[in-house]
């Protein structure tokens, strides 16, 4: 309201207020990105940078050699995601409707172990489950046997079929501290009336979970799943940590991130290719814009009727 | 002008040498061989100072996996260190094309080399040499000698006695008949094929014929060292398609299995870590009496930044890179690599020089896929890897890999059109 | 009666699920901490076993000290962690205030301009950011990395901060624009106040990834002086690849301080999580 009086004046603290962030945020982040991105344009001859415009994208979608990779690779990464979706905010959810009960005891003691994992670095998340997954230590056959259900246990990391979905479920074991804090700050934010009222009329707590608090959540869900998908668009650190940088066995467990950074860096002979590589990472950044677009217009628009 | 310079050198190491250290030239070392950092700082760097007053180095080692990543990186940006620890073949070669590595072809040093020593580090015409070779690494098995006296078992010279081996310790069933693993999908191709293989190709004949176009990975030559591969599978230890590269050395030298297929970079390590007699042999050849080739790989060299505001200092350790003190103390400092110049080298460590020894009675060849090969999309070296792993799992027959392989080869590389 | 039955047996499924979750969570750290005590036959033998007087051993934790000087790796970590959180509080709040409080030309815009770097892994921009830190002379000093993380955190902050600080009521800023306060006194000493606990959410969740990357503190500062923790135990790892006793040691002394540092900011995190960050 203020601020008409002075309209023709220009406002010069919103300047200085916005000045340091934009700058460094265009110096440091912005400019080398599309500096990077730009190089999916051009190719290299005889060590001079070539402009071939949209060549490189031909090459990925149409030679095979990339363009199986790519969908391979593409591929891998909604069966991550998927398992993030299925696995990693369902359980998130559920700890969280545990521990927004008002009368929990230990809560603080469960909240602080629940995210620890959270805060591990990638190589120590990936070296622990290593071990414990490893034939040749015997944690994991050792405790399975223990249960008597030895047959259960395959080499995990070394299978095709499994690599992935184990991996995935190290990402979950890793992460579902995120979901569960951002549900259990959402639970806690619903007004004490409205459950109120729901136990007057004789509501028990796990319809009252289904009928009343899991609608005024799901924006909150919405959020989650956002910031999920992006996230598992971009990871990378999990499997290289874990299974290297050829992502095997036999590339089963190759995301987008892993092959990008191979292409772009190169690896042990093969050499780096920047253009191919900001190539695919160009390719990485439109699909995440999309996803994001997707959940923007057409499902955040629609859940905000539901906002209180 | 030299008198200058030696009073200038006489000053910098007595009249004010403790003061002026800091007008030292100091050199950074780029490297990816961080399990030799304590040798270089206990040994080598002493060595190279008491002798070099006025050059410092610094030994800044990245992990194996990251280097070249962190190192074209940093070229690119001009941050890298004065010397550049080079990989042989095109991983330098493109370093050198771009200029970033600098022409050493005049240096002194370098007529303490052969042509194939220098072969890993020179252009494609043989012209220009860009760095130092400083050592290589020779395949083979490394065996528990306690347990082959164990089982009654002697070092196999073929491959029939090296299979009758195999199946003897497996029969006993106290030890893993071989340690390897497939998780990590390198030591397929490199302890196996590469390993293994130049017995069937006849080491550099059949590689540079492969080379040249006149051979084809889908050649009997080729496809049977895979064969051989495809039935290692049920000699190594229960869960091997999950089982590391570190599962594999642990399970060796914690003495649970008999035979380790690998080269000999891993005898120092070893050496510290077993507590029982290791013994070596050389890849079994297929009948008795035929010649014995090896693999014998160029595997580490040394060059300079071009950019490098040190140029002078950084010839200077070039050249004693080429000496033969520098290979002296380098050889028995890291038994297992074994230095490349032609100045005679005494090894102290017996495992070592068991696989030096093979030098005078196989001939040496170096890993197929390094020269020329893994240059294109396919990359020939990544799909051994992945064509080994799959081999050995039985998710490939021989046949396919080696046509698969050529295929790949073919879509790029001009002579196998 | 049977209500109350109910609710015993409710609250003993709810401890149950708890329990059992939290044992999933700290396993593997359990695992790596006990077994990094232990000497080197033990560790394979028994796995699982808590080291005994017969299999205690500290010759993982001689090697790593021997190695490293991890209490310059730490003071690094801990420089690197608390300026680039600093960074990122302060010019994410006067951005998100800016955003939030005032309308212009190009705020909406300005918002999704901002919020762009979510979407992109900054790695792929490693060699333009590299070069730049070479010509500014900035290459292997700490406030290459500091720079780089506050880049990197303030796309979030500005998101989660803005939220915040439209809740903020306009009576107050009106009250004290009729005082006479700058606009600068109004944001430092009438809102920041206000949103402390949402500051805290933002530290915590930028302070995982700074004390934890590895990338670039290995291109842009690799060098003795400058290694932080993450970058010092990585080195480890690579390089006593098989002396497992000094793997183990490297990633305990990695973890601890790390929980250390989660203990003491955890409470802020729950208070400035659950006053609705996100809702």
């Amino acid at each position: 309201m203020s601020d008409q009086h002075h309209r023709p004046k220009f406002r010069w603290h919103i300047v200085v207020f916005l000045a340091p962030a934009v700058l460094v945020y265009t110096a440091v982040m912005i400019y080398p990105l599309f500096n990077t991105l730009r190089l999916s344009l051009f190719t290299e001859v005889d060590q001079e940078r070539v402009y071939v415009g949209l060549q490189n994208f031909r090459r990925l979608f149409g030679e095979t050699v990339w363009s199986d990779q790519f969908w391979n690779a593409l591929g891998n990464n909604f069966w991550f995601f998927v398992i993030h979706m299925l696995v990693q905010n369902p359980i998130g959810i559920a700890l969280a409707a545990i521990l927004s009960h008002p009368r929990l005891r230990f809560a603080a003691f469960y909240r602080s172990a629940i995210f620890i994992p959270t805060i591990l670095s990638f190589v120590i998340v990936g070296f622990a489950w290593k071990l414990i997954l490893s034939p040749i230590w015997g944690i994991a056959p050792g405790m399975l046997d223990a249960v008597g259900l030895k047959s259960l246990y395959a080499p995990w990391l070394g299978k095709e079929a499994y690599a992935l979905t184990t991996l995935s479920l190290v990402s979950v074991w890793q992460f579902v501290g995120i979901p569960m804090m951002l549900i259990y700050a959402a639970l806690l934010s619903i007004p004490d009336e409205i459950l109120e009222a729901a136990e007057v009329e004789g509501i028990t707590s796990l319809s009252a979970f289904w009928k009343i608090k899991l609608p005024l959540i799901l924006p909150s869900i919405g959020i989650i799943s956002i910031l999920t998908f992006v996230a598992n668009f971009n990871a990378f650190d999990l499997i290289y940590a874990a299974q290297g940088a050829l992502a095997g066995p036999d590339f089963s467990t190759d995301i987008l991130g892993t092959f990008m950074y191979r292409t772009f860096f190169g690896f042990q002979l093969q050499l780096g290719d920047p253009h191919m590589g900001s190539t695919i990472a160009s390719a990485m950044f439109a699909i995440i814009l999309v996803g994001v677009c997707i959940y923007l217009f057409g499902i955040q628009s629609r859940m905000r009727r539901y906002q209180f | 002008m030299t008198n200058s310079k030696l009073i200038g050198a006489l000053l910098a190491s007595t009249v004010i040498a403790g003061a002026a250290s800091a007008e030292d030239v100091t050199l950074t070392i780029e490297s990816w061989r961080n399990d030799d950092l304590a040798i270089w700082q206990n040994e080598i760097i002493p060595a190279f100072e008491a002798e070099h007053p006025g050059i410092k180095l610094n030994f800044t080692p990245s992990a194996p996996a990251e280097y070249n990543a962190v190192l074209n990186s940093k070229l690119d940006a001009g941050s890298a260190g004065d010397i550049i620890t080079c990989r042989p073949f095109d991983a330098s070669l493109a370093l050198f094309e771009a200029g970033h590595l600098a022409d050493i072809s005049d240096l002194d040093g370098m007529a303490n080399f052969s042509p194939v020593a220098k072969s890993g580090w020179s252009t494609d015409d043989a012209a220009t040499q860009f760095c130092v070779p400083m050592a290589s690494v020779i395949h083979g098995f490394i065996y528990n000698k306690d347990a082959f006296a164990e089982l009654g078992l002697e070092e196999p010279a073929t491959e029939a006695e090296f299979f009758a081996a195999l199946d003897k310790i497996k029969e006993d069933g106290s030890y893993i008949p071989m340690a390897m693993g497939t998780n990590d999908q390198w030591e397929a191709a490199t302890m196996g094929y590469n390993n293994i293989g130049p017995n069937y190709w006849k080491g550099e004949e059949g590689r540079l014929a492969l080379l040249a176009g006149d051979q084809k990975l889908t050649d009997e030559a080729w496809v049977a060292p895979y064969r051989q591969l495809a039935k290692w599978g049920d000699y190594l230890g229960d869960g091997f398609e999950a089982q590391t590269y570190p599962d594999s050395q642990n399970i060796f030298t914690l003495g649970r299995a008999a035979i380790y297929p690998t080269g000999s970079w891993e005898i120092s390590g070893f050496n510290n870590l077993a507590d029982f007699e290791m013994g070596a042999f050389y890849p079994p050849v297929q009948n008795a009496g035929d010649t014995c080739y090896i693999s014998d790989h160029t595997d580490i060299g040394i060059g300079m930044n071009a950019a490098t505001d040190n140029p002078e200092a950084a010839k200077t350790f070039l050249n004693w890179v080429g000496s033969s003190e520098f290979a002296t103390i380098f050889a028995n400092a890291l038994p297992g690599f074994f230095p490349l110049s032609d100045a005679p080298v005494t090894l102290e460590d017996p495992l070592a020089q068991e696989f030096i020894s093979w030098r005078g009675e196989c001939e040496s060849t170096i890993r197929s896929t390094y020269q020329v090969l893994s240059r294109g999309t396919p990359n020939l070296e990544n799909e051994t890897w992945n064509a080994s792993v799959a081999v050995i799992k039985g998710e490939e027959s021989p046949e396919d890999a080696g046509a698969r392989l050529q295929e790949g080869l073919a879509s790029w590389y001009a002579p196998q059109q | 009666m049977s209500i109350a039955r109910t609710n015993r047996f409710n609250t003993l499924a709810a401890h149950g699920a708890l329990i059992l979750y939290t044992l999933i969570a700290l396993f593997p750290v359990f695992v790596i901490v006990i077994n990094s005590f232990k000497n080197r036959r033990a560790i394979f033998r028994e796995p699982l076993a808590m080291p005994n007087s017969e299999t205690f051993s500290l010759i993982g934790y001689e090697t790593v000290l021997k190695q490293g000087d991890f209490f310059l790796y730490f003071q690094n970590s801990m420089i690197v962690t608390v300026g680039s959180l600093f960074f990122i509080l302060l010019f994410g709040a006067m951005a998100a205030f800016a955003l939030a409080e005032y309308r212009f030309k190009g705020n909406t815009l300005m918002g999704l301009y901002l919020a762009l770097g979510i979407m992109i892994p900054i790695r792929i921009g490693t060699v333009a950011i590299l070069e730049m830190m070479v010509q500014t002379g900035l290459v292997n000093t700490l406030w290459a990395l500091i720079l780089v993380y506050t880049a990197q955190g303030l796309p979030l902050a500005v998101f989660i901060l803005s939220e915040f600080m439209r809740q903020v009521s306009d009576d107050l800023k009106n009250a004290g624009r009729i005082d006479g306060l700058s606009e600068y006194r109004i944001f430092f000493q009438l809102v920041l106040p206000l949103v402390r606990p949402a500051m805290a959410t933002v530290a915590v969740f930028n302070m995982i990834p700074i004390w934890n990357d590895l990338w670039f503190p290995l291109i842009l500062a690799p060098a003795e002086e400058v290694k932080t923790l993450t970058l010092g135990s990585q080195v480890f790892i690579g390089q006593f690849v098989t002396d497992w006793n000094a793997v183990l040691s490297a990633l305990s002394l990695a973890i601890l301080p790390v929980m250390a540092l989660y203990v003491i900011f955890s409470r802020q995190l729950i208070r400035g999580i659950t006053s609705g960050a996100v809702k």
